[in-house]
Protein backbone atom coordinates (compact mmCIF):
# COMPACT_ATOMS: atom_id res chain seq x y z
CA UNK A 1 0.00 0.00 0.00
CA UNK A 2 2.95 2.32 0.70
CA UNK A 3 5.99 2.15 -1.52
CA UNK A 4 8.87 4.55 -1.18
CA UNK A 5 11.35 4.54 -3.96
CA UNK A 6 14.81 6.08 -3.64
CA UNK A 7 14.09 9.25 -1.67
CA UNK A 8 16.77 11.81 -0.85
CA UNK A 9 16.06 14.47 1.77
CA UNK A 10 18.23 17.43 2.66
CA UNK A 11 18.24 19.90 5.53
CA UNK A 12 20.00 22.72 3.76
CA UNK A 13 23.38 21.22 2.93
CA UNK A 14 22.92 18.20 5.20
CA UNK A 15 22.06 15.09 3.25
CA UNK A 16 19.86 13.41 5.86
CA UNK A 17 18.23 10.63 3.83
CA UNK A 18 20.27 8.95 1.11
CA UNK A 19 18.33 6.91 -1.37
CA UNK A 20 15.95 5.13 0.97
CA UNK A 21 13.39 2.70 -0.41
CA UNK A 22 10.91 0.79 1.67
CA UNK A 23 7.51 -0.77 1.46
CA UNK A 24 4.50 -1.51 3.64
CA UNK A 25 1.95 -4.06 2.45
CA UNK A 26 -1.68 -3.92 3.52
CA UNK A 27 -2.20 -5.37 7.00
CA UNK A 28 1.46 -5.37 7.99
CA UNK A 29 3.32 -3.95 10.95
CA UNK A 30 6.61 -2.67 9.62
CA UNK A 31 9.21 -1.16 11.87
CA UNK A 32 12.02 1.22 11.11
CA UNK A 33 14.78 1.15 13.70
CA UNK A 34 18.12 2.85 13.97
CA UNK A 35 20.38 4.91 16.19
CA UNK A 36 19.74 8.50 17.23
CA UNK A 37 20.05 10.80 14.27
CA UNK A 38 19.85 8.00 11.72
CA UNK A 39 16.99 9.78 10.00
CA UNK A 40 13.94 7.80 11.10
CA UNK A 41 11.81 10.82 11.93
CA UNK A 42 12.92 12.47 8.73
CA UNK A 43 11.61 9.53 6.71
CA UNK A 44 8.21 9.74 8.40
CA UNK A 45 8.01 13.49 7.95
CA UNK A 46 8.80 13.11 4.30
CA UNK A 47 6.08 10.50 3.83
CA UNK A 48 3.50 12.70 5.55
CA UNK A 49 4.43 15.72 3.46
CA UNK A 50 6.06 17.85 6.15
CA UNK A 51 9.38 17.56 4.31
CA UNK A 52 10.04 17.12 0.62
CA UNK A 53 12.24 14.61 -1.09
CA UNK A 54 14.54 15.84 -3.84
CA UNK A 55 14.18 12.65 -5.84
CA UNK A 56 12.20 9.47 -6.06
CA UNK A 57 8.58 8.70 -5.49
CA UNK A 58 6.29 8.02 -2.57
CA UNK A 59 3.38 5.92 -3.65
CA UNK A 60 0.36 5.38 -1.40
CA UNK A 61 -2.57 3.24 -2.53
CA UNK A 62 -1.43 3.54 -6.12
CA UNK A 63 -1.06 7.32 -6.09
CA UNK A 64 2.10 9.41 -6.05
CA UNK A 65 1.77 11.51 -2.90
CA UNK A 66 5.26 12.98 -2.88
CA UNK A 67 4.07 16.40 -3.99
CA UNK A 68 0.78 16.54 -2.06
CA UNK A 69 0.46 18.94 0.88
CA UNK A 70 0.27 17.22 4.25
CA UNK A 71 -3.46 17.76 4.81
CA UNK A 72 -4.25 16.04 1.51
CA UNK A 73 -2.14 13.09 2.57
CA UNK A 74 -4.09 12.75 5.82
CA UNK A 75 -7.29 12.80 3.76
CA UNK A 76 -5.95 9.85 1.75
CA UNK A 77 -5.84 7.79 4.93
CA UNK A 78 -2.20 8.11 5.96
CA UNK A 79 -1.86 9.39 9.52
CA UNK A 80 1.33 10.41 11.32
CA UNK A 81 1.78 10.52 15.09
CA UNK A 82 4.82 12.77 15.36
CA UNK A 83 7.65 12.29 17.80
CA UNK A 84 7.26 13.75 21.28
CA UNK A 85 3.56 13.59 22.09
CA UNK A 86 2.26 16.48 20.14
CA UNK A 87 -1.14 16.99 21.69
CA UNK A 88 -3.11 20.22 21.88
CA UNK A 89 -2.17 21.08 25.43
CA UNK A 90 -4.88 23.63 25.96
CA UNK A 91 -7.74 21.50 24.72
CA UNK A 92 -9.52 18.73 26.58
CA UNK A 93 -9.01 15.08 25.70
CA UNK A 94 -12.31 15.01 23.86
CA UNK A 95 -11.51 18.18 21.92
CA UNK A 96 -8.17 16.71 20.94
CA UNK A 97 -9.95 13.67 19.57
CA UNK A 98 -12.44 15.87 17.73
CA UNK A 99 -9.51 17.67 16.09
CA UNK A 100 -8.25 14.28 14.97
CA UNK A 101 -11.45 13.87 12.95
CA UNK A 102 -10.75 17.18 11.26
CA UNK A 103 -10.58 15.65 7.80
CA UNK A 104 -13.84 13.72 8.36
CA UNK A 105 -15.97 16.74 7.61
CA UNK A 106 -19.43 15.31 7.25
CA UNK A 107 -19.04 12.04 9.02
CA UNK A 108 -20.51 11.20 12.35
CA UNK A 109 -17.45 10.73 14.53
CA UNK A 110 -19.15 9.43 17.67
CA UNK A 111 -18.61 5.81 16.70
CA UNK A 112 -14.93 6.50 15.97
CA UNK A 113 -14.56 8.07 19.35
CA UNK A 114 -16.17 5.07 21.02
CA UNK A 115 -13.61 2.87 19.28
CA UNK A 116 -10.76 5.02 20.52
CA UNK A 117 -12.12 4.87 24.05
CA UNK A 118 -12.41 1.11 23.72
CA UNK A 119 -8.70 0.93 22.86
CA UNK A 120 -7.73 3.49 25.49
CA UNK A 121 -10.10 3.25 28.46
CA UNK A 122 -7.87 5.69 30.33
CA UNK A 123 -8.81 8.41 27.91
CA UNK A 124 -12.50 7.79 28.52
CA UNK A 125 -12.03 8.44 32.24
CA UNK A 126 -10.31 11.68 31.37
CA UNK A 127 -12.27 12.96 28.45
CA UNK A 128 -12.93 16.35 30.08
CA UNK A 129 -9.39 16.80 31.34
CA UNK A 130 -7.10 19.41 29.77
CA UNK A 131 -4.50 17.53 27.73
CA UNK A 132 -1.64 19.55 29.21
CA UNK A 133 -2.28 17.93 32.57
CA UNK A 134 -2.17 14.34 31.30
CA UNK A 135 0.81 12.19 32.15
CA UNK A 136 3.34 11.49 29.44
CA UNK A 137 1.92 8.04 28.77
CA UNK A 138 -1.61 9.36 28.61
CA UNK A 139 -0.52 12.06 26.18
CA UNK A 140 1.02 9.38 23.99
CA UNK A 141 -2.24 7.45 24.07
CA UNK A 142 -4.10 10.62 23.21
CA UNK A 143 -1.82 11.35 20.26
CA UNK A 144 -2.40 7.81 18.98
CA UNK A 145 -6.12 7.96 19.60
CA UNK A 146 -6.31 11.29 17.83
CA UNK A 147 -4.61 9.84 14.78
CA UNK A 148 -7.10 6.97 14.77
CA UNK A 149 -9.92 9.51 14.51
CA UNK A 150 -8.92 10.25 10.94
CA UNK A 151 -9.65 6.61 10.06
CA UNK A 152 -6.19 5.91 8.75
CA UNK A 153 -5.46 2.92 6.55
CA UNK A 154 -1.81 3.33 7.44
CA UNK A 155 -0.69 4.74 10.77
CA UNK A 156 2.88 5.97 11.21
CA UNK A 157 4.07 6.11 14.82
CA UNK A 158 7.26 7.93 15.76
CA UNK A 159 8.73 6.47 18.96
CA UNK A 160 5.52 5.83 20.86
CA UNK A 161 7.46 4.26 23.73
CA UNK A 162 9.73 7.23 24.31
CA UNK A 163 10.12 7.98 27.99
CA UNK A 164 7.50 5.50 29.18
CA UNK A 165 7.77 2.97 31.98
CA UNK A 166 8.19 -0.67 30.83
CA UNK A 167 4.67 -1.64 31.84
CA UNK A 168 3.18 1.19 29.84
CA UNK A 169 5.42 0.38 26.89
CA UNK A 170 3.96 -3.11 26.86
CA UNK A 171 0.46 -1.70 26.97
CA UNK A 172 1.17 0.66 24.09
CA UNK A 173 2.61 -2.15 22.00
CA UNK A 174 -0.37 -4.35 22.77
CA UNK A 175 -2.63 -1.55 21.58
CA UNK A 176 -0.60 -1.15 18.39
CA UNK A 177 -1.11 -4.84 17.69
CA UNK A 178 -4.79 -4.52 18.40
CA UNK A 179 -5.13 -1.56 16.04
CA UNK A 180 -3.36 -3.63 13.43
CA UNK A 181 -5.73 -6.56 13.96
CA UNK A 182 -8.65 -4.21 13.40
CA UNK A 183 -7.27 -3.45 9.96
CA UNK A 184 -4.86 -0.54 10.27
CA UNK A 185 -1.45 -1.09 8.74
CA UNK A 186 1.39 0.25 10.87
CA UNK A 187 4.75 1.85 10.14
CA UNK A 188 6.52 2.03 13.49
CA UNK A 189 9.68 3.98 14.24
CA UNK A 190 11.32 2.86 17.46
CA UNK A 191 14.38 3.11 19.65
CA UNK A 192 13.14 0.14 21.58
CA UNK A 193 14.30 -2.30 18.91
CA UNK A 194 13.60 -5.43 20.93
CA UNK A 195 9.94 -4.62 21.41
CA UNK A 196 9.50 -3.26 17.91
CA UNK A 197 11.03 -6.32 16.25
CA UNK A 198 8.96 -8.66 18.39
CA UNK A 199 5.68 -7.33 17.02
CA UNK A 200 6.82 -6.45 13.50
CA UNK A 201 6.16 -8.51 10.40
CA UNK A 202 9.09 -6.87 8.68
CA UNK A 203 11.79 -4.42 9.69
CA UNK A 204 14.28 -1.98 8.20
CA UNK A 205 17.42 -0.76 9.91
CA UNK A 206 18.44 2.79 9.07
CA UNK A 207 22.07 3.83 9.47
CA UNK A 208 23.08 7.44 8.83
CA UNK A 209 20.46 7.99 6.20
CA UNK A 210 20.45 4.69 4.32
CA UNK A 211 18.84 1.31 4.84
CA UNK A 212 21.56 -1.01 6.16
CA UNK A 213 19.57 -4.18 6.72
CA UNK A 214 16.04 -5.35 6.16
CA UNK A 215 14.14 -8.56 6.80
CA UNK A 216 11.39 -10.08 8.85
CA UNK A 217 11.20 -9.17 12.52
CA UNK A 218 12.38 -12.62 13.54
CA UNK A 219 15.33 -12.63 11.18
CA UNK A 220 16.60 -9.35 12.59
CA UNK A 221 16.17 -10.41 16.20
CA UNK A 222 18.28 -13.49 15.46
CA UNK A 223 20.94 -11.64 13.53
CA UNK A 224 24.19 -11.23 15.47
CA UNK A 225 25.01 -7.92 13.93
CA UNK A 226 21.68 -6.40 14.85
CA UNK A 227 21.79 -7.87 18.31
CA UNK A 228 25.17 -6.27 18.94
CA UNK A 229 24.29 -2.91 17.51
CA UNK A 230 20.73 -2.39 18.66
CA UNK A 231 19.66 -4.98 21.17
CA UNK A 232 22.45 -4.53 23.66
CA UNK A 233 24.06 -7.95 23.43
CA UNK B 1 -24.61 20.49 23.03
CA UNK B 2 -23.79 21.83 26.43
CA UNK B 3 -20.69 23.44 25.06
CA UNK B 4 -22.62 25.24 22.35
CA UNK B 5 -24.89 26.63 25.05
CA UNK B 6 -21.93 27.97 26.98
CA UNK B 7 -20.40 29.56 23.94
CA UNK B 8 -23.65 31.22 23.11
CA UNK B 9 -23.91 32.54 26.61
CA UNK B 10 -20.42 33.98 26.75
CA UNK B 11 -20.97 35.58 23.34
CA UNK B 12 -24.27 37.03 24.48
CA UNK B 13 -22.51 38.57 27.47
CA UNK B 14 -20.11 40.35 25.11
CA UNK B 15 -22.80 41.58 22.74
CA UNK B 16 -25.03 42.51 25.66
CA UNK B 17 -22.38 44.61 27.39
CA UNK B 18 -21.58 46.46 24.19
CA UNK B 19 -25.23 47.17 23.40
CA UNK B 20 -26.06 48.23 26.95
CA UNK B 21 -23.06 50.56 27.08
CA UNK B 22 -24.13 52.10 23.81
CA UNK B 23 -27.73 52.61 24.92
CA UNK B 24 -26.69 54.06 28.28
CA UNK B 25 -24.23 56.45 26.66
CA UNK B 26 -26.85 57.53 24.15
CA UNK B 27 -29.28 58.25 26.96
CA UNK B 28 -26.70 60.16 28.96
CA UNK B 29 -25.78 62.16 25.87
CA UNK B 30 -29.45 62.85 25.21
CA UNK B 31 -29.83 64.34 28.65
CA UNK B 32 -26.67 66.41 28.13
CA UNK B 33 -24.83 64.92 31.13
CA UNK B 34 -21.64 63.99 29.33
CA UNK B 35 -18.38 65.91 29.39
CA UNK B 36 -17.30 67.22 26.03
CA UNK B 37 -13.92 65.50 26.35
CA UNK B 38 -15.56 62.11 26.80
CA UNK B 39 -17.95 62.79 23.98
CA UNK B 40 -14.99 63.57 21.73
CA UNK B 41 -13.47 60.23 22.65
CA UNK B 42 -16.40 58.05 21.77
CA UNK B 43 -15.40 57.44 18.16
CA UNK B 44 -11.70 56.84 19.00
CA UNK B 45 -12.81 54.36 21.64
CA UNK B 46 -14.83 52.47 19.03
CA UNK B 47 -11.83 52.58 16.69
CA UNK B 48 -9.46 51.19 19.30
CA UNK B 49 -11.91 48.52 20.37
CA UNK B 50 -12.09 47.28 16.77
CA UNK B 51 -8.32 47.53 16.46
CA UNK B 52 -7.77 45.57 19.66
CA UNK B 53 -10.32 42.87 18.87
CA UNK B 54 -8.94 42.42 15.37
CA UNK B 55 -5.34 42.30 16.58
CA UNK B 56 -6.38 39.77 19.18
CA UNK B 57 -7.45 37.54 16.32
CA UNK B 58 -3.87 37.51 15.03
CA UNK B 59 -2.07 37.44 18.35
CA UNK B 60 -4.37 35.67 20.76
CA UNK B 61 -6.24 33.28 18.52
CA UNK B 62 -3.73 32.61 15.75
CA UNK B 63 -0.75 33.03 18.05
CA UNK B 64 1.38 35.09 15.67
CA UNK B 65 2.92 38.36 16.80
CA UNK B 66 2.08 41.38 14.65
CA UNK B 67 3.85 44.67 15.34
CA UNK B 68 2.36 46.67 12.50
CA UNK B 69 -1.36 46.67 13.06
CA UNK B 70 -1.43 50.46 12.71
CA UNK B 71 -0.10 49.97 9.19
CA UNK B 72 -3.35 48.27 8.17
CA UNK B 73 -5.25 51.03 9.93
CA UNK B 74 -3.27 53.52 7.86
CA UNK B 75 -4.06 51.75 4.60
CA UNK B 76 -7.74 51.72 5.56
CA UNK B 77 -7.66 55.36 6.64
CA UNK B 78 -6.14 56.74 3.45
CA UNK B 79 -7.90 54.54 0.93
CA UNK B 80 -11.17 54.99 2.81
CA UNK B 81 -10.96 58.78 2.83
CA UNK B 82 -9.89 58.92 -0.81
CA UNK B 83 -12.87 56.71 -1.65
CA UNK B 84 -15.15 58.86 0.45
CA UNK B 85 -14.08 62.05 -1.29
CA UNK B 86 -14.17 60.44 -4.71
CA UNK B 87 -17.69 59.19 -4.06
CA UNK B 88 -18.95 62.57 -2.88
CA UNK B 89 -20.89 63.32 -6.03
CA UNK B 90 -22.05 59.75 -6.51
CA UNK B 91 -23.46 58.74 -3.12
CA UNK B 92 -25.05 61.72 -1.44
CA UNK B 93 -26.16 60.05 1.77
CA UNK B 94 -23.28 60.46 4.24
CA UNK B 95 -23.78 57.24 6.20
CA UNK B 96 -23.99 55.11 3.08
CA UNK B 97 -20.95 56.79 1.54
CA UNK B 98 -19.06 56.17 4.74
CA UNK B 99 -20.10 52.52 4.89
CA UNK B 100 -18.94 52.02 1.29
CA UNK B 101 -15.68 53.81 2.10
CA UNK B 102 -15.11 51.55 5.09
CA UNK B 103 -15.64 48.53 2.87
CA UNK B 104 -13.08 49.87 0.42
CA UNK B 105 -10.68 50.67 3.26
CA UNK B 106 -11.15 47.15 4.60
CA UNK B 107 -10.62 45.61 1.16
CA UNK B 108 -7.38 47.52 0.60
CA UNK B 109 -6.08 46.61 4.05
CA UNK B 110 -7.03 42.98 3.39
CA UNK B 111 -5.05 43.12 0.15
CA UNK B 112 -2.04 44.40 2.09
CA UNK B 113 -2.60 41.52 4.51
CA UNK B 114 -2.60 39.01 1.65
CA UNK B 115 0.60 40.47 0.20
CA UNK B 116 2.36 40.18 3.54
CA UNK B 117 0.81 36.87 4.46
CA UNK B 118 1.57 34.90 1.33
CA UNK B 119 5.34 34.92 1.75
CA UNK B 120 5.51 35.15 5.54
CA UNK B 121 2.80 32.87 6.88
CA UNK B 122 4.15 29.89 4.97
CA UNK B 123 7.16 29.94 7.23
CA UNK B 124 7.08 28.72 10.78
CA UNK B 125 8.83 30.97 13.23
CA UNK B 126 8.56 34.56 14.38
CA UNK B 127 9.02 36.18 11.00
CA UNK B 128 5.64 37.86 11.03
CA UNK B 129 6.64 40.19 13.85
CA UNK B 130 9.62 41.51 11.92
CA UNK B 131 7.82 41.84 8.62
CA UNK B 132 4.77 43.60 10.08
CA UNK B 133 7.07 45.93 11.98
CA UNK B 134 8.73 46.86 8.70
CA UNK B 135 5.36 47.06 6.96
CA UNK B 136 4.10 49.69 9.41
CA UNK B 137 7.14 51.87 8.75
CA UNK B 138 7.11 51.35 5.00
CA UNK B 139 3.43 52.25 4.66
CA UNK B 140 4.07 55.43 6.62
CA UNK B 141 6.89 56.41 4.31
CA UNK B 142 5.01 55.50 1.17
CA UNK B 143 2.06 57.65 2.14
CA UNK B 144 4.39 60.51 3.05
CA UNK B 145 5.56 60.50 -0.57
CA UNK B 146 2.14 59.97 -2.09
CA UNK B 147 0.11 62.64 -3.83
CA UNK B 148 -3.43 61.93 -4.85
CA UNK B 149 -5.89 64.39 -6.37
CA UNK B 150 -9.20 64.28 -8.13
CA UNK B 151 -10.67 66.26 -10.97
CA UNK B 152 -13.26 65.67 -13.67
CA UNK B 153 -10.95 63.08 -15.28
CA UNK B 154 -10.98 60.98 -12.13
CA UNK B 155 -8.33 60.13 -9.53
CA UNK B 156 -4.77 61.28 -10.26
CA UNK B 157 -1.83 59.76 -8.47
CA UNK B 158 1.78 60.84 -8.27
CA UNK B 159 4.64 59.49 -6.24
CA UNK B 160 7.75 61.16 -4.80
CA UNK B 161 6.94 64.51 -6.43
CA UNK B 162 4.66 67.28 -5.24
CA UNK B 163 1.01 68.13 -5.42
CA UNK B 164 1.71 70.28 -8.49
CA UNK B 165 2.78 67.17 -10.41
CA UNK B 166 -0.77 65.95 -10.29
CA UNK B 167 -1.61 68.58 -12.91
CA UNK B 168 -5.14 68.82 -11.72
CA UNK B 169 -7.62 70.46 -14.05
CA UNK B 170 -9.76 73.42 -13.12
CA UNK B 171 -11.95 72.59 -10.12
CA UNK B 172 -9.73 69.65 -9.18
CA UNK B 173 -8.81 68.96 -5.59
CA UNK B 174 -5.74 67.53 -3.89
CA UNK B 175 -6.72 64.71 -1.55
CA UNK B 176 -3.46 63.27 -0.20
CA UNK B 177 -0.77 65.92 -0.04
CA UNK B 178 2.33 63.90 0.82
CA UNK B 179 3.52 64.42 4.38
CA UNK B 180 0.66 66.85 4.99
CA UNK B 181 -1.73 63.93 4.63
CA UNK B 182 -5.36 64.66 3.97
CA UNK B 183 -6.97 67.84 5.17
CA UNK B 184 -10.42 69.29 4.91
CA UNK B 185 -12.11 65.96 5.59
CA UNK B 186 -15.85 66.18 6.17
CA UNK B 187 -16.42 64.52 9.51
CA UNK B 188 -18.79 61.65 8.85
CA UNK B 189 -17.95 59.31 11.72
CA UNK B 190 -20.49 59.12 14.48
CA UNK B 191 -20.68 57.13 17.67
CA UNK B 192 -23.46 55.08 16.11
CA UNK B 193 -21.26 54.24 13.11
CA UNK B 194 -18.52 53.19 15.51
CA UNK B 195 -20.95 51.08 17.49
CA UNK B 196 -22.14 49.41 14.30
CA UNK B 197 -18.56 48.62 13.30
CA UNK B 198 -17.89 47.10 16.71
CA UNK B 199 -20.94 44.87 16.35
CA UNK B 200 -19.90 43.78 12.87
CA UNK B 201 -16.38 43.11 14.10
CA UNK B 202 -17.64 41.05 17.00
CA UNK B 203 -19.97 39.15 14.74
CA UNK B 204 -17.16 38.29 12.33
CA UNK B 205 -14.54 37.49 14.95
CA UNK B 206 -16.73 35.49 17.33
CA UNK B 207 -18.25 33.50 14.50
CA UNK B 208 -14.82 32.74 13.14
CA UNK B 209 -13.46 31.69 16.52
CA UNK B 210 -16.30 29.28 17.21
CA UNK B 211 -16.42 27.79 13.74
CA UNK B 212 -14.63 24.74 12.45
CA UNK B 213 -12.05 27.13 10.98
CA UNK B 214 -11.61 28.77 14.36
CA UNK B 215 -10.90 25.41 15.98
CA UNK B 216 -8.32 24.75 13.30
CA UNK B 217 -6.70 28.15 13.86
CA UNK B 218 -6.46 27.57 17.59
CA UNK B 219 -5.10 24.08 17.03
CA UNK B 220 -2.34 25.63 14.93
CA UNK B 221 -1.57 28.01 17.74
CA UNK B 222 -1.47 25.22 20.31
CA UNK B 223 0.80 22.97 18.33
CA UNK B 224 1.57 23.47 14.69
CA UNK B 225 3.09 20.05 14.11
CA UNK B 226 0.16 18.27 15.72
CA UNK B 227 -2.26 20.43 13.75
CA UNK B 228 -0.60 19.55 10.49
CA UNK B 229 -0.51 15.90 11.46
CA UNK B 230 -4.30 15.82 11.82
CA UNK B 231 -4.64 17.35 8.37
CA UNK B 232 -5.12 21.07 9.01
CA UNK B 233 -3.82 23.18 6.10
CA UNK B 234 -1.68 25.60 8.08
CA UNK B 235 -1.12 28.35 5.55
CA UNK B 236 -4.78 28.59 4.60
CA UNK B 237 -5.98 29.11 8.14
CA UNK B 238 -3.18 31.45 9.09
CA UNK B 239 -4.05 33.58 6.09
CA UNK B 240 -7.73 33.49 7.00
CA UNK B 241 -7.14 34.85 10.48
CA UNK B 242 -4.46 37.34 9.49
CA UNK B 243 -6.32 38.81 6.51
CA UNK B 244 -9.58 39.09 8.48
CA UNK B 245 -7.66 40.90 11.16
CA UNK B 246 -6.11 43.28 8.60
CA UNK B 247 -9.45 44.00 6.94
CA UNK B 248 -11.10 44.93 10.23
CA UNK B 249 -8.19 47.21 11.06
CA UNK B 250 -8.67 48.85 7.67
CA UNK B 251 -12.33 49.56 8.39
CA UNK B 252 -11.36 50.98 11.78
CA UNK B 253 -8.81 53.18 10.01
CA UNK B 254 -11.50 54.66 7.78
CA UNK B 255 -13.72 55.26 10.80
CA UNK B 256 -10.83 56.96 12.54
CA UNK B 257 -9.84 59.21 9.65
CA UNK B 258 -13.40 60.32 8.93
CA UNK B 259 -13.64 61.52 12.52
CA UNK B 260 -11.10 64.31 12.05
CA UNK B 261 -10.63 67.14 9.61
CA UNK B 262 -7.04 66.15 8.90
CA UNK B 263 -5.15 62.89 8.96
CA UNK B 264 -1.43 62.27 8.41
CA UNK B 265 0.53 59.06 7.99
CA UNK B 266 2.63 59.88 11.05
CA UNK B 267 -0.40 59.16 13.25
CA UNK B 268 -0.23 55.46 12.37
CA UNK B 269 3.27 54.83 13.60
CA UNK B 270 4.96 52.16 15.65
CA UNK B 271 3.69 53.71 18.89
CA UNK B 272 0.12 53.24 17.74
CA UNK B 273 0.81 49.60 16.88
CA UNK B 274 2.32 49.08 20.31
CA UNK B 275 -0.55 50.86 22.00
CA UNK B 276 -2.99 48.41 20.41
CA UNK B 277 -0.73 45.52 21.30
CA UNK B 278 -0.85 46.69 24.90
CA UNK B 279 -4.64 46.66 24.82
CA UNK B 280 -4.58 43.08 23.60
CA UNK B 281 -1.98 41.93 26.09
CA UNK B 282 -3.62 43.60 29.06
CA UNK B 283 -7.06 42.39 28.04
CA UNK B 284 -5.75 38.85 27.76
CA UNK B 285 -4.58 36.94 24.71
CA UNK B 286 -7.57 35.41 23.01
CA UNK B 287 -9.95 37.17 25.36
CA UNK B 288 -12.27 39.28 23.23
CA UNK B 289 -14.15 40.91 26.07
CA UNK B 290 -10.82 41.71 27.70
CA UNK B 291 -9.67 43.52 24.56
CA UNK B 292 -12.84 45.59 24.48
CA UNK B 293 -12.50 46.60 28.10
CA UNK B 294 -8.76 47.26 27.92
CA UNK B 295 -9.12 49.39 24.79
CA UNK B 296 -11.94 51.40 26.32
CA UNK B 297 -10.35 51.95 29.69
CA UNK B 298 -6.89 52.71 28.36
CA UNK B 299 -8.28 55.18 25.83
CA UNK B 300 -10.23 57.10 28.47
CA UNK B 301 -7.67 56.78 31.25
CA UNK B 302 -4.90 59.00 29.87
CA UNK B 303 -7.43 61.79 29.51
CA UNK B 304 -8.46 61.39 33.10
CA UNK B 305 -4.91 61.09 34.38
CA UNK B 306 -3.43 63.89 32.39
CA UNK B 307 -0.99 64.82 35.14
CA UNK B 308 0.59 61.32 35.08
CA UNK B 309 0.61 61.08 31.34
CA UNK B 310 4.41 61.19 31.13
CA UNK B 311 4.71 57.86 32.89
CA UNK B 312 2.27 56.05 30.64
CA UNK B 313 4.84 54.77 28.18
CA UNK B 314 7.04 53.67 31.05
CA UNK B 315 4.28 51.45 32.41
CA UNK B 316 3.62 50.05 28.94
CA UNK B 317 7.26 49.17 28.53
CA UNK B 318 7.43 47.33 31.83
CA UNK B 319 4.24 45.39 31.19
CA UNK B 320 5.36 44.44 27.71
CA UNK B 321 8.70 43.16 28.93
CA UNK B 322 7.01 41.04 31.55
CA UNK B 323 4.56 39.63 29.06
CA UNK B 324 7.31 38.88 26.54
CA UNK B 325 9.13 36.97 29.24
CA UNK B 326 6.00 35.13 30.19
CA UNK B 327 5.12 34.07 26.66
CA UNK B 328 8.60 33.22 25.44
CA UNK B 329 9.77 31.23 28.40
CA UNK B 330 8.69 27.62 28.11
CA UNK B 331 9.09 26.85 31.79
CA UNK B 332 6.92 29.75 32.69
CA UNK B 333 4.33 28.85 30.09
CA UNK B 334 4.23 25.25 31.25
CA UNK B 335 3.68 26.43 34.79
CA UNK B 336 0.78 28.60 33.69
CA UNK B 337 -0.79 25.73 31.76
CA UNK B 338 -0.47 23.49 34.77
CA UNK B 339 -2.05 25.98 37.09
CA UNK B 340 -4.79 26.63 34.58
CA UNK B 341 -5.32 22.94 33.99
CA UNK B 342 -5.64 22.30 37.68
CA UNK B 343 -8.18 25.05 38.08
CA UNK B 344 -10.14 23.80 35.10
CA UNK B 345 -10.02 20.21 36.29
CA UNK B 346 -11.37 21.29 39.64
CA UNK B 347 -14.19 23.26 38.07
CA UNK B 348 -15.04 20.40 35.75
CA UNK B 349 -16.75 21.47 32.57
CA UNK B 350 -16.82 25.09 33.64
CA UNK B 351 -13.46 25.34 31.97
CA UNK B 352 -14.99 25.02 28.54
CA UNK B 353 -15.72 28.70 28.36
CA UNK B 354 -12.09 29.39 28.94
CA UNK B 355 -11.06 27.49 25.84
CA UNK B 356 -10.70 30.73 23.91
CA UNK B 357 -9.69 32.82 26.82
CA UNK B 358 -6.19 31.90 27.60
N1 LIG C 1 15.44 20.74 11.07
C1 LIG C 1 16.65 20.19 10.90
N2 LIG C 1 17.67 20.93 10.44
C2 LIG C 1 18.90 20.40 10.24
N3 LIG C 1 19.19 19.13 10.50
C3 LIG C 1 18.23 18.33 10.98
C4 LIG C 1 16.90 18.83 11.20
N4 LIG C 1 16.15 17.82 11.68
C5 LIG C 1 16.95 16.75 11.75
N5 LIG C 1 18.20 17.05 11.32
C6 LIG C 1 19.33 16.12 11.23
O1 LIG C 1 18.97 15.05 10.40
C7 LIG C 1 19.44 13.83 10.93
C8 LIG C 1 18.29 12.86 11.09
O2 LIG C 1 17.41 13.34 12.07
P1 LIG C 1 16.11 12.56 12.54
O3 LIG C 1 15.36 13.44 13.47
O4 LIG C 1 15.41 12.05 11.36
O5 LIG C 1 16.75 11.35 13.35
P2 LIG C 1 16.05 10.15 14.11
O6 LIG C 1 16.51 8.91 13.47
O7 LIG C 1 14.60 10.37 14.20
O8 LIG C 1 16.71 10.27 15.54
P3 LIG C 1 16.07 10.04 17.00
O9 LIG C 1 16.04 8.56 17.22
O10 LIG C 1 17.07 10.67 17.92
O11 LIG C 1 14.75 10.68 17.03
C9 LIG C 1 20.15 14.17 12.22
O12 LIG C 1 21.53 14.22 11.96
C10 LIG C 1 19.63 15.54 12.58
O13 LIG C 1 20.61 16.28 13.25
MG1 LIG D 1 13.33 10.79 15.69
Amino acid sequence: MLKIDNINVYYGAIHAIKGVSLEVTEGEIVTLIGANGAGKSTVLKTISGLLRSKTGEINFMGENISTLPSHKIVERGLAHVPEGRRVFLQMTVQENLEMGAYTQKNRDTDADMEQVFALFPRLLERRKQIAGTLSGGEQQMLAMGRAMMSRPRLLMLDEPSMGLAPLLVEQIFAIIQEMNKKGTSILLVEQNAQMALSIADRAYVLETGSIAVSGTGEELIESDKIRKAYLGG
Amino acid sequence: MKRIGKRLRSNLVIYGLVVVTYVVLQMVMGSGHISSSLQGQLVPICVYVVMAVSLNLTIGVLGELSLGHAGFMSVGAFTGVVACIALEGIISLGAVRMAVSMLIGAACAALAGVLIGIPVLRLSGDYLAIVTLAFGEIIKNIINCLYVGIDHRGLRISFLTSAAALELAEGGRVIIDGPMGISGIKKLSTFTMGFALILITLFIVLNLIYSRSGRAIMALRDNRIAAESVGIPATKYKMMAFVTSAALAGAAGTLYALNYSTVTAAKFNFNTSILILVFVVLGGLGNILGSIIAATVLTILPEMLRQFNDYRMLVYAVVLILVMLATNNDDFKGLLYQIRGKILARNGTKGKEGAVNE
